[in-house]
This record gives structure tokens, sequence and C-alpha cells, in this order.
């Protein structure tokens, strides 16, 4: 399983890595961590010509937080949003899902941005962006643009991306001090992909009914999925047993997942309903 | 001073550890040589294929490749691997071509290697290698390899390879007057060894000698010699096989696979040193597989409990080839489903199967984890029928002390009789009950605590160990009054260096520094060896050590009787340190010789040690996620006499977690094309830290096996065998009120919340 | 791929491993794991899966834990790399490696030098983890042999040698 052929650059400013990704005709590929890419050129289902190390690039890095939200640098590592104090009220979803990636080596190296680029439909931070509506800042040959993480996510390992785009970083906006939230994860291992995980988050009003709120799941579809269908059955609702129950059935009725090695499809519906139902439980707890 | 013969017992840290720990090991990809080649091998991506060409020209035009080899370079009929066990004439046709020659019948299979000057071209290279490959219909399950509609092998006319026998008693006659009989069908699935380091090979062909060095051996060292030998022309002492570490063996490492006739080829070929190093993709789809077994079996009992009679049928997908020892799983099968009950009528048959599918092997406890979920399962739906108590009903029927030597069922066609040696089974099931506080957690079976339903269980194995014929050993005293002991056995990671220091160093009456080391893994050392496999180490080698070192002590008292003018029977070794004669002089042992002074010993056996014992869990199920926790397990295990207590705990724990694995993660998953889908570690799950926290087990000495002069018995597989049919029985237990009953394993999330949802219905 | 380019030119990469500064041409395609082994002969790191599963081949890089089949040597330039050669030395094993050994925390050896690292990364960290922290942290680390128990065993009781020294005899009991 050795890696196949390919040059490497290493660029110091953001303008040279997207000249060397748009100059080599698709064929270029970014580096983030490497702990998605690096597996895929192990078994050869990527072979670019091209390299491009994102490690130098200091527009990339670190997390900022202000009163538009949170802010991840794309080559902010899994560890450096586990180790953040900051983000325990900054974001406590977000360090919640993300203490489900991986294990701890790969935490060290893995990014933000490279875990989004990748777009694996069972991944921890596609599922955040798409249900907290993150912003994803990207720069190509045309310019920066940004792309709504509904939008962003367009199939399996499918994204907006165009090749001689790079992700600086993604936007994740205010979380209010007082928004009730939940995350649960099931998967066959410690570490391992989703099965399937739900975040959920809604704000109460004073009367006690949740408002706004948002429903993801991932491992269940293509992408990240948003479940309109069960924010519907939540907002202007006092979340108990009741509208919980109701949200479990809306879930499993919402998804329409496919048997694989792991999971059966009926097993999976089913198992939507239950980390929607769980992490709800949560959030009203 | 210590005492004679005081270690033996004791819980020695283990002499490997201290390479180990520091990285110092030296594994057989560790190995580097000026001028080598790297090679990498172009595998099937058809199931079941007849070839209709293979182009090598762009591979071969390709910067820094040497050469390509498909079958036409290796001559008119290409080697096959040879069955090492139950070598029976019929399977000599299902024997597997070291490169594919005509048709290829798993994914996997050899078509082309490449040699070039580093792994990465090498691998390039085989994406430029044009196979056009005739697809022919998969044979991907046993019953489609049974309808003999797509043949394996057409000039067989079948894909049946064999049919085994158990026989004991008249099952025919028990069963018709038999008050209770029921039925049941069960499987288990296709899972594997996977030891953590891949295969590995490094060949060196010294043309001006005409001799062969092969590095990265393992397991059978002798029988691969005597193997290589004759489909090279050599003579034996003109290969020499040479084991590094070995990073696991499990039964799978270190067999007779296509490898080690194409690499060793390679390096003749082409005058150079040859490593193949087998990546994680490739090990997946090429190290023998194990565990693909079904059944449909009957059980006759009285009212009261008492079993009359079992019988049935089995079948053991064992994969496109007949391997080296691809039959003893399939044969374990047949004699191991009645376990280490008494039996008294039993009638099953076992069909092997050839399918699309990598060949299999055996796989710690092959055969015995397989039936022991078979058996146990259906011991526990009997005692439900039958209004009985689980542990009881185990009890009225284990097979007891004095029934020993107990002769368990004959196997056909080889007429293969067999007998328990020692043992009290009740005891090691009562120990078991009381670890696990069996009455007090009885209370909590079945019950819903916090959304999970808990469920306890337990199931008994016995485990075979010391396969013959033969075991060889030499000591050697050296001039320096140090001993050096030479071994046929193999060191595979179970800490073999240290049992055998151990046993040396009790037998010479000397402490254990004065043991130089422990040489295994060359086929230069002994005269003779068979290896490590059927947990046969300790009891075989150990025994070998033993009289290799009666041997030497008598050779020594005969050097030393000249030195002392006494007789040789008078001459006394002190802490052998020192000879002293019967006027009480005396010589020291490194200066009685001018040369060393060497002894070489046997232990030649045909019978079996039998290791027996229970396992217990207390399992915790979420109905709705199908996830079981495992609260609590618990393996009571007598092994006879025991070399190293630290080292036979730490192997059970260890299979005891392969076990749960088998349980509960691993598969091989295929698809009705023949692919397989588990084709990384991302697919292919085993456990980790994280899995299992909560396992013990209590290992006893109080049955010696008669049968040799340890009074050891095979250890290490114990752990794996029942943890199936407990972690089984402990879901359905759990589960009961729902009427769940697993059948098949693993029990993964998916299966158990299925049976969850159809007890609910 | 093209056949003319398989081979790419050598890139010179410069790093310290085990506290010695090495220069080493490479094709961009090694992995660092495979320079450890290869081409600096450090080959206590070992390769398992060169898919990132197994752990076998975790590595020290700027005091951080992470698998050597996941990153490519040139990413290396500049760092710090340690292996499990440079966590031992002649003398004698370090209090870590004394525990593994001491609990049969290894038995055919070849997960070890992953797991001394990885565990080593974790006490240095955070020596006051308990056991189900080990566990998580260890789950990242494929053991085929022990059954992990041994292995968690040993970590716990080698705590207390990363604690500062006056903390030690007073928490060296804690099991958590």
């Amino acid at each position: 399983m050795k890696l196949p052929p390919f040059d490497y650059a290493c660029p110091t400013t953001l303008p040279e890595a997207v000249q060397l990704l748009a100059s080599h005709d698709g064929e270029a590929k970014a580096l983030a961590g490497g702990q998605s890419l690096v597996p895929m050129l192990a078994f050869r289902l990527a072979q670019p010509a091209l390299l491009v190390d994102l490690r130098k690039l200091a527009d990339l890095r670190g997390i900022r937080i202000s009163e538009n939200g949170v802010a991840l640098g794309a080559m902010v590592r899994w560890r450096e949003i586990e180790d953040d104090e900051r983000l325990d009220a900054a974001h406590p979803l977000l360090k919640a899902a993300i203490a489900h990636v991986a294990h701890y080596q790969v935490r060290n190296r893995g990014t933000v941005g490279g875990s989004l680029a990748h777009g694996d439909p069972a991944a921890e931070m596609p599922g955040i962006a798409m249900t907290c509506d993150a912003e994803i800042a990207v720069v190509g040959k045309s310019g920066a643009r940004v792309i709504q993480a509904a939008d962003f996510f367009q199939g399996a390992l499918t994204t907006a991306l165009t090749p001689d785009e790079i992700i600086v970083e993604v936007r994740l906006p205010i979380w209010p001090a007082r928004r009730r939230w939940g995350f649960e994860e099931f998967a066959r291992r410690r570490g391992d992909f989703a099965m399937a995980a739900a975040a959920v988050f809604y704000d109460e009003s004073e009367d006690g009914k949740a408002r706004n709120a948002h429903v993801g799941v991932i491992g269940v579809a293509d992408r990240p999925l948003r479940l309109a269908s069960v924010e519907d059955v939540l907002n202007e609702r006092t979340i108990n047993e009741a509208t919980i129950a109701e949200a479990e059935t809306a879930a499993c009725a919402a998804v329409d997942p496919q048997d694989d090695i792991h999971a059966s499809a009926a097993y999976r519906r089913a198992l939507v309903g239950t980390m929607v139902e769980r992490a709800l439980k949560r959030a009203a707890a | 001073m210590r005492t004679v013969n005081s270690l033996i017992g004791s819980p020695i840290e283990r002499l490997e550890d201290l390479r180990f720990l520091r990285g110092r090991g030296q594994y057989v990809d560790d190995l580097a040589r000026r001028d080598m080649l790297h090679a990498a091998i172009l595998r099937s991506s058809v199931a079941h294929g007849r070839i209709r060409s293979i182009d090598v020209t762009r591979a071969r035009a390709l910067p820094g490749v040497h050469t390509v080899i498909t079958a036409k370079e290796i001559g008119n009929r290409v080697p096959r691997v040879p069955m090492r066990l139950q070598p029976l004439p019929e399977f000599e046709r299902f024997g597997q071509p070291v490169i594919a020659e005509t048709k290829v019948r798993y994914v996997g299979e050899a078509i082309a290697v490449v040699l070039a000057g580093t792994p990465g071209i090498a691998e390039d290279a085989l994406g430029l290698i044009e196979t056009d490959i005739e697809v022919l219909p998969a044979v991907a399950n046993r019953r489609a390899s049974a309808d003999n509609q797509s043949l394996l092998f057409e000039e067989a006319g079948t894909n049946l390879a064999m049919r085994f026998h158990a026989v004991r008693g008249d099952a025919a006659a028990a069963f018709a007057g038999a008050p209770y009989v029921r039925r049941e069908s069960f499987r288990t699935q296709r899972h594997m060894a996977l030891p953590l380091e891949p295969r590995g090979l490094l060949a060196e062909w010294d043309a001006a000698l005409g001799r062969l060095t092969i590095y990265g051996g393992a397991k059978v060292l002798f029988f691969n010699r005597r193997t290589l030998a004759k489909q090279f022309g050599l003579a034996e002492a003109a290969v020499e096989i040479v084991e590094n570490d070995v990073g696991g063996g499990f039964g799978a490492r270190g067999e007779f696979y296509p490898e080690d006739f194409l690499i060793p080829f390679a390096s003749r070929l082409t005058g150079r040193p040859v490593k193949w190093t087998e990546d994680r993709r490739e090990n997946l789809m090429c190290i023998n597989h194990a565990r693909e077994a079904e059944c449909e079996v009957e059980i006759a009992c009285t009212r009261d409990g008492t079993i009359l009679g079992l019988r049935g049928h089995a079948y053991v997908d064992v994969g496109a080839y007949m391997r080296t020892n691809g039959a003893v799983g399939a044969r374990n099968v047949a004699q191991f489903m009645s376990g280490p009950y008494r039996i008294p009528n039993i009638d099953i048959d076992v069909a092997l199967q050839l399918t699309n599918k990598t060949p299999v092997g055996t796989y710690r406890g092959p055969g015995r984890f397989e039936t022991d979920f078979f058996r146990e399962r259906l011991l526990d739906m009997v005692a439900q029928d039958l209004g009985l108590d689980r542990v009881a009903f185990r009890r009225r029927n284990l097979v007891s002390k004095q029934e020993m030597p107990y002769q368990i069922a004959t196997i056909t066609p080889f007429e293969s009789k067999d007998e328990f040696d020692s043992g009290d089974y009740q005891a090691t099931l009562d120990r078991c009950l009381d670890e696990i506080k069996w009455s007090e957690k009885s209370k909590l079976a079945g019950k819903l605590v916090d959304g999970r339903y808990h469920g306890l269980a337990l199931g008994c194995f016995i485990e075979g160990g010391a396969a013959g014929p033969k075991e060889s050993a030499r000591i050697v005293l050296e001039r320096d009054g140090l001993y050096s002991v030479y071994v046929g056995s193999s060191a595979i990671g179970q800490g073999l260096e240290t049992a055998f220091a151990q046993i040396a160093a009790d037998a010479l009456e000397v402490t254990i520094d004065r043991i130089r080391g422990v040489f295994h893994g060359s086929t230069s050392y002994v005269g003779d060896g068979y290896g490590a496999y059927h947990s046969r180490s300790v009891v075989m080698g150990g025994s070998a050590i033993l009289d290799a070192a009666a041997k030497l002590r008598d050779a020594i008292r005969v050097h030393a009787a000249q030195r002392l003018n006494c007789q040789a029977s008078a001459v006394e070794i002190v802490d052998g340190l020192k000879v002293v004669g019967r006027d009480g002089s005396s010589v020291a042992l490194n200066e009685l010789s001018g040369e060393s002074i060497s002894a070489e010993g046997a232990f030649l056996n045909k019978k079996h040690t039998y290791t027996y014992g229970a396992h217990a869990a207390h399992v915790a199920v979420d109905p709705k996620l199908g996830h079981v926790e495992l609260l609590d397990y618990v393996v009571v295990a007598d092994c006879g006499r025991i070399i190293n207590p630290l080292t036979v705990h730490g192997q059970t724990v260890g299979s005891v977690v392969q076990g749960l694995g088998g349980a509960m993660m691993e598969h091989l998953v295929y698809d009705q094309e023949g692919q397989l889908l588990t084709g990384s570690l991302a697919d292919y799950l085993i456990p980790t830290a994280s899995d299992f926290p909560n396992i013990r087990a209590v290992m006893l000495e109080q049955h010696p096996s008669p049968i040799n002069p340890l009074g050891a018995k095979g250890a290490g597989e114990g752990g794996i065998i029942a943890a199936g049919g407990v972690m089984a029985n402990a879901v359905a237990n759990a589960l009961s009120s729902l009427q769940v009953q697993p059948r098949e394993l693993p029990l993964t999330p998916t299966r158990i919340w299925e049976l969850v949802q159809a007890g609910r219905s | 791929m093209t056949e003319q380019g398989d081979r790419r030119s050598p890139v010179s990469v410069r790093f310290r491993v085990n506290g010695r500064e090495v220069d080493v041409d490479v094709e961009p395609r090694l992995t660092l794991a495979d320079c450890l082994r290869h081409y600096l002969r450090l080959t206590g790191t070992h390769v398992g899966c060169e898919h990132g599963v197994c752990g076998a081949c975790t590595i020290l890089l700027d005091g951080a834990a992470v698998r050597s089949c996941l990153m490519l040597a040139v990413q290396a330039e500049g760092a710090e790399v340690v292996t499990v050669e440079g966590l031992s030395n002649d003398a004698d094993l370090t209090p870590l490696q004394k525990s593994f050994r001491k609990h049969h925390a290894l038995q055919c050896g070849f997960c070890t030098p992953g797991m001394i690292t990885t565990a080593h990364a974790l006490l240095s960290e955070e020596p006051d983890c308990d056991a189900a922290r080990v566990r998580e942290v260890l789950s990242g680390n494929l053991c085929r042999c022990t059954g992990y128990i041994p292995i968690v065993e040993a970590v716990l009781e080698a705590r207390a040698a990363y604690r500062p020294k006056t903390q030690a005899g007073d928490r060296g009991g804690d099991r958590a």
C-alpha cells in the first residue's frame, strides 16, 4: 500500500497555494492534516499529480471567537478544539461532537478544513456545519467566496469546492448562552465513523416553548442532513416526552438510508430516531 | 540459595520483553540487503474466471522494474501448496497452484509478481499489467457450492472437497426411543486470525553454493523446508528457513502459502535478494480465513435432562482451495460438536464445500469456537424447553473425573480415535460460577434496568493440545559454563523463550541466568522440528528439553568421571556449576572440557492433552441500539501444570478478547459476486482497548496431564473457544422476555436490533 | 500515473530524530514511517496497516503522538521526531517499560512501540488520567495478543513516574 507517485509543494502564501492547485488541470490536491487523504492515496483511490501542503499558510490557522460566532481556521486540528476551554461556552455542541472524531493520534493531525473538503457523510464536522448553518469561506483562482453549508455538501465525498479552491475557514453563528442542545452518536467502536449521530439545539422562549430548532444527522445519507420535518415538530412546542417521541418518529420517517456492511437500512432508520430522541432528552434535561 | 525446580510455576518476567520494549525486536520487514529487489503481487479482482491472457509488457518497461513473473515463467506445471495436516489423497485435486495457472478462484489469488527497485515502483507496475479474464459465475456460499452448477474444478465434477464423519455409539437407536428431541440450525461467520504483523519474506539464493536462505519463516519451519526443497529440487540441507520475531500467529501465520514459493523463486530467478512484505489489504484477502460454518443438529434427551444423542449435518465453507491445514477446522467441527459433555451417541457429518473465497486454515480454537457456539446455544434452548436449570443441566452431562480417560467420537475417513486425558470438569464450572457470583447476579437476569436488559450466561469448553508426533531439543554446555538451548519449536509471540528457559533451568538445576539463551526459529539449530500449532510448544518442546537436559547431565557425568577418576554414576553435579567426585574433589563446569558438551533430546507423543474450563458473562443490552455492554466476564480453566502463570494468564485474557471479536464484530463479508467487502481495518473490525474492559481469568493446575513428563497441557486457546456461545447465550438471557434466540454470529447491533424487532412483533 | 513519471525527483528533508539532526533525500510519496524504518533504519516503529488504523507506527512529532504512516516524510521538515528508540536506553528499562514488563502488557511485541509512544505522550500531558481516559486514548492502537487489560494496568501504574516528584508519593495509589 505504497502511495502513488506525486510531486509535492509547500507554499507559504495562500495565492501561491491557489496558483499551484489551479495550474494542474484538476490533478493537484490540497493536503491539510492528511488523515483522510493519505489512506485514500494508500489504497490508490486518489492519484493526484501534485500535493499542495497547506501547513505553512498562516491564514488558515486559529480559532477566533467574536460576537459573530466561532470561526475555525481550516488548519485547526481537532486537538485544538478539544483543548480550547473558551469553546465550552462559545460552542458546546461543536466540542461535544468533536469528542467523537477518530482517535488520539488522528486528532493531533486531522483538521477542520480537511474534514469538510473530504465530505464524508458520516463525519462529525460536516454534520455540525450543516446543523449550525455554517458558512464556509473559500479562496480560488477567481477570488474568495462564501458557501453555505447546505450548498457545500453535494454527495458522498463530493463538495462544492472547485479543484483550485481552498477552504480558509468555517464560521459557526453565535451561540446564545442559554441555548439547549444535545449530541448523540453511535458507532461500532469508539472512534469509528458514526452509524448514525444527531446534533440538536433549540432556544427556549419565556413560555418554555422551543424556537429555532435545528436537527442535523450524519451517517444516514450521502451527505449530512438537516431534518426540517423534525424541526417542525419541535418549534413552538414544549419539549417533553410526547414531543420527543413525535420527533423520533418524524426523524425515522425523514431519512431513507441504504444497507451497508455495518447496518441494515431498517436498523439505521430506527437508529436515527433513537439518536434524535436521546439528543433531545439531553437538550431538555 | 535457590530451591531446585523453583522456576516452573513462577511468574517470571519475560526475557523477550527487553528487546520488544525498546523497539529492538527484529521482524522480517526490518531486514534489508544490498541489491535487494522488492516484490509486489498482482492479485485477482475477479472471484472466478478463466485467464485468457496476461500482458506484462508495459509493467516490464516501467523504469525501476526488474522483471515480472507469471505462471509462464515458472514452468510446465506450477507447484501446489501442499496439505500439511490430513493430507488425504482426495484433497490433492483441490490444491492451490502457487500462482494462477488457467483459472482464478478467489479475489486475492496471485496472478503475477513484479520485482522492482523500490516497493513503490513494484506497486506502480501492478497497474500496468493487463489481464483478460473471462468471468465465470461465482460460487459465493456453501449452498451455491452444493448445487455444483458452477464448478471451481471442472475436472473434479464437484465442489464438495470431502465429508468428515464423527461417530460414537448408535445415534439412530438413541433418537428412535428418545422422549425429547430438538432440532436447530446455527451459523458462524467467516473471520480470521489477523496477526498484527502482516506476513513477509526475504529470500536469498546463493548461486555459487546452490543454497537458499529464507527469512520470515514461522510456526512450521521444518515442514516448509521439506516442501520447498522438494519444489526446488534441492537437498533439505541446502535450504535454511529462519524465523525472526513474529508479530502474532494464532494459527494463520507461518503456514506454507503461495508466496513461500514465489519469493524464493524470484530470488533464484534474478540472483538477487528479494523481499516481499504483505500489506494489510493483501493480508485481509490472502492469509487463511476461518470459522465459516453452519449446522443443522438434533439433540435427544430424557425429560430430566440426560443427553442421549447428538446428530446432524454441518457445512464448512473452505474457500477456493485446500491449503496446508484447511481441513482441520471442519474435522474439529465434527469431533468437538459434543464438547466436554458425555454424549453416548453421536452421528455428525461435515461437508467441506469449496467456494470462490479465500481458502481457510486454522485460527485459534479451530472448529471449537464454532461448535461451542452451536452446542452451548442448543443446551440453553433445551434447558428452557425442559424447564431445567441451565447449570444443573450442564452439570448432569459433563464428563466426570471418574470417566477419564474418556473416549470421544471417532472421525472417518481416517479413523482417528481420541480421548480426554484428565480433569474435573465440574470443578472449573463451580469455580467459574463462584467467581462471577452467579446466584447473586441471577436475580438480574432478564431484568430491564435503566433501559437496558441484563443477561447472564455460561458455557463450557475443552481445548486440545500437544499434537505429536515429535519435538526435538538440544542443550549445549558451553565452555564458559553457560547453557544454550536449541529447539525445533517456533516462537510466534507466545513467550516461548521465557517458558523454555524456565523448564531448562529447572531441569539442569541452575538459575535462569545460567541459560545463555533459547534458540529457536532456524532449521539449522536441530535436526528436525515440528513447530508451533495445536497448543503444542510447551508440552512437546518442553518435554523434549527435559529429555535433552537429562541426557546432557549424563554426558557431563561421563566427562567428569574421567577427570575425577571415578564412575560416572558417582559424579554429582552441584548447582549446575561444578561436578564433585566420590572423594569430594571437584571441577568447575567451565573448566571441565576444552569443548562444549552437547546432548539432543526428543519427545514423542501420539495422544492429546485436553485443557478444559468454563466461561461466564454478564451483559447489559440496549434494545434500541442493539448494543451489548460486557459488564463482567470470567474464564476458569485448568491447563495442567503451569510453567509461567504470568504468560498463561495473559494469553487467556487475550484469547477471550479475540473470541469476543468473533462473537460481536469480526466478519469477512463477501457479496454474491465473491467480492470481499471488508478489505480494510476500517471495515474489518477487531476489538480495541475501549470495547471489553472487564475480563477476568483464573488459571488452575489441579489436574496435570498424565501423558507427558511436565504434566502440562496446551494453553492459550481456551479463552477464545467459549466466547461466541457464552455471549450469544447472555444476549438470549437478557432478551428472554422478547423470546430472542440468536442463531448466528456476530452479534452486531443490527442483528440484535433485528432480533428484538422480530421478538416484539 | 505516467510510465515515465513514476520516480519524482527526490526532495531533501531535514529534521531531528531522537535528538539527532538528519538530512535525507526522499521521494515525496515516501511516508514518514517508511523513511524512519528504511532510510534511517529505525525499525522500532512498526507498520501494521498503512491506512491509519492500527497505531503501530505511532511516533511523537513535536511532542504529539501521530501516526507516521499518515504523514509524508517531507512534511516532517524542521520537526522534532521521537521514536520508541528515543524513549529507550541501554542501561535500564524506563519506568513505563518496566511497568509493561511487570504487567505482561506485551506478547508478540509488534504493537508495543506504538503503545509505548502513545502512552508516553498521554502520560506526559495527563499524568493523572484515569482508566477510562487510558482506554479511550489507546483505542487508536490495535493489539491482537493481550486483550488490552494488562496494557491499561501498566499505563496506570506508570503514571506515578510522570508526575512531579512532590506529587508522586501521595497520589501513586490512585487507580481511578
